[in-house]
């Protein structure tokens, strides 16, 4: 069991990597500057799960709130719009 | 088989057809040798298929209604969403849920953009358009014009959050009581929450 | 559709696509049994697959099939490959069951 290194409230950057196989963060988060608003618990590694590995050791999962405007420079909404995605702690820097 | 992206197979067979359909023969095939392999009985596969058949936005529907009505039962609900709803005797089994509560200003709204995570303890299995492509690919992009699409216009005003299904969570919406609803029973109430309300691509209307 | 290098076919948030249109059918008594297998694999008390696993499996049918494949053919395409790597059936006895179910359910036996 990993301890969490993430709070909410806390800024934290998606990583830039883009191996094959399965991960199960999204394209178009990678690179893209968040703000922690859970921690969601702690779970088996999907990119382990996924090849029929046991999924250990475990990661703290959080779900990151992203301004659309992070994501999509030219969105069209309003600038309070959000995306919140669930993102496994291996794939977040801190700021 | 060459069919456009998007393409919705509906594999209606009538009465007499001679043709098996690839993919239904490997279902077919696949069960019987797990059975035969005692993976598990015919038994737990129809009592699987029952299970599912029961699940259906109705119990979404009780889960708001309740919330509406009991204010001590909504903040648990927002608090541990599968608790919550297992309080109420609903089946969650391994479902991690996560109630996003819609207020004055603020719309929630869900989807899934790497496969077709959904509630599917509270709502059943999801609409074809929920799996689809446009839907997948734009929510999280343009969502006020995806919810256009709907028939729901935002104002300016109202924080628009999408909730992209990604992990272990599953996310249902708890969507505003109507205003005027104030007589109506929790029956009643529940008789406003559609599917799509759950899904946040819909807001409950006063009947 | 993307040429991105790295990123997956299922892999779509944010990509064009035009508008979605509200279909939704009735899933057919094959589509609830696929359903329903999976359902009984992933148990915690068989463990044979995980969820995981069906989506790699899914991710890995390529582009022309994932999109050409409606969502209950792609999982059971999907689960019978893992099932077949983990050795639960092989190859050979799942291609004579087909060819026996189908000789059944077209009357030829």
């Amino acid at each position: 069991m990993t301890a969490a290194r993430f709070t909410p409230g806390m800024t934290v950057r998606v990583r830039r990597a883009f191996q094959p196989g399965h991960v199960r963060t999204p394209y178009y988060a990678r690179g893209k500057r968040g703000v922690v608003e859970r921690l969601c618990g702690i779970f088996a590694n999907p990119e382990e799960l996924a090849y029929g590995r046991s999924g250990e050791p475990k990661l703290p999962l959080y779900r990151v709130r992203f301004a659309q405007q992070e994501l999509w420079p030219d969105y069209r909404g309003t600038a309070h719009d959000t995306v919140d995605i669930e993102l496994y702690e291996h794939w977040l820097e801190p700021i | 088989m060459a069919e456009p992206p998007d393409h919705n197979h509906d594999h209606h067979h009538p009465e007499g057809a001679v043709r098996l359909d690839y993919y239904e023969a490997m279902q077919l095939a696949v069960a019987e040798l797990l059975i035969e392999k005692g993976i598990f009985s015919a038994d737990d596969m129809r009592r699987e298929v029952e299970a599912m058949q029961a699940r259906t936005p109705a119990k979404g529907a009780a889960v708001v209604a309740r919330a509406w009505t009991d204010p001590a039962f909504k903040a648990a609900l927002l608090k541990n969403g599968t608790a919550a709803c297992e309080s109420l005797g609903i089946e969650m089994g391994p479902t991690h849920l996560v109630v996003v509560e819609n207020t004055p200003g603020v719309h929630n709204a869900v989807v899934c953009t790497l496969c077709s995570c959904y509630p599917r303890m509270l709502l059943g299995p999801p609409p074809d358009w929920y799996k689809s492509r446009p839907y997948r690919s734009r929510m999280v992009r343009e969502p006020r014009a995806v919810l256009a699409e709907f028939g729901l216009r935002l104002p300016d005003s109202t924080v628009l959050r999408v909730h992209d299904s990604t992990a272990d969570m599953r996310y249902l919406v708890l969507p505003e009581r109507p205003a005027g609803t104030t007589s109506l029973s929790e029956g009643a109430l529940a008789a406003l929450v559609t599917r799509d309300c759950m899904i946040g691509v819909a807001v409950p209307k006063a009947p | 559709m993307t040429n991105e290098p790295g990123r997956g076919v299922h892999d779509m948030g944010g990509l064009p696509a035009g508008p979605v249109k509200p279909n939704e059918h009735d899933y057919a008594m094959w589509e609830r049994q696929v359903d329903a297998l999976m359902v009984l694999l992933i148990n915690k008390s068989r463990r044979v697959i995980t969820v995981d696993e069906l989506r790699r499996g899914i991710e890995g049918l390529g582009a022309g099939a994932y999109d050409r494949l409606s969502y209950y053919e792609r999982w059971i395409a999907s689960i019978t490959q893992i099932l077949i790597e983990k050795g639960v059936i092989t190859n050979d006895e799942l291609g004579r069951r087909m060819e026996a179910v189908k000789a059944r359910f077209e009357g030829t036996t």
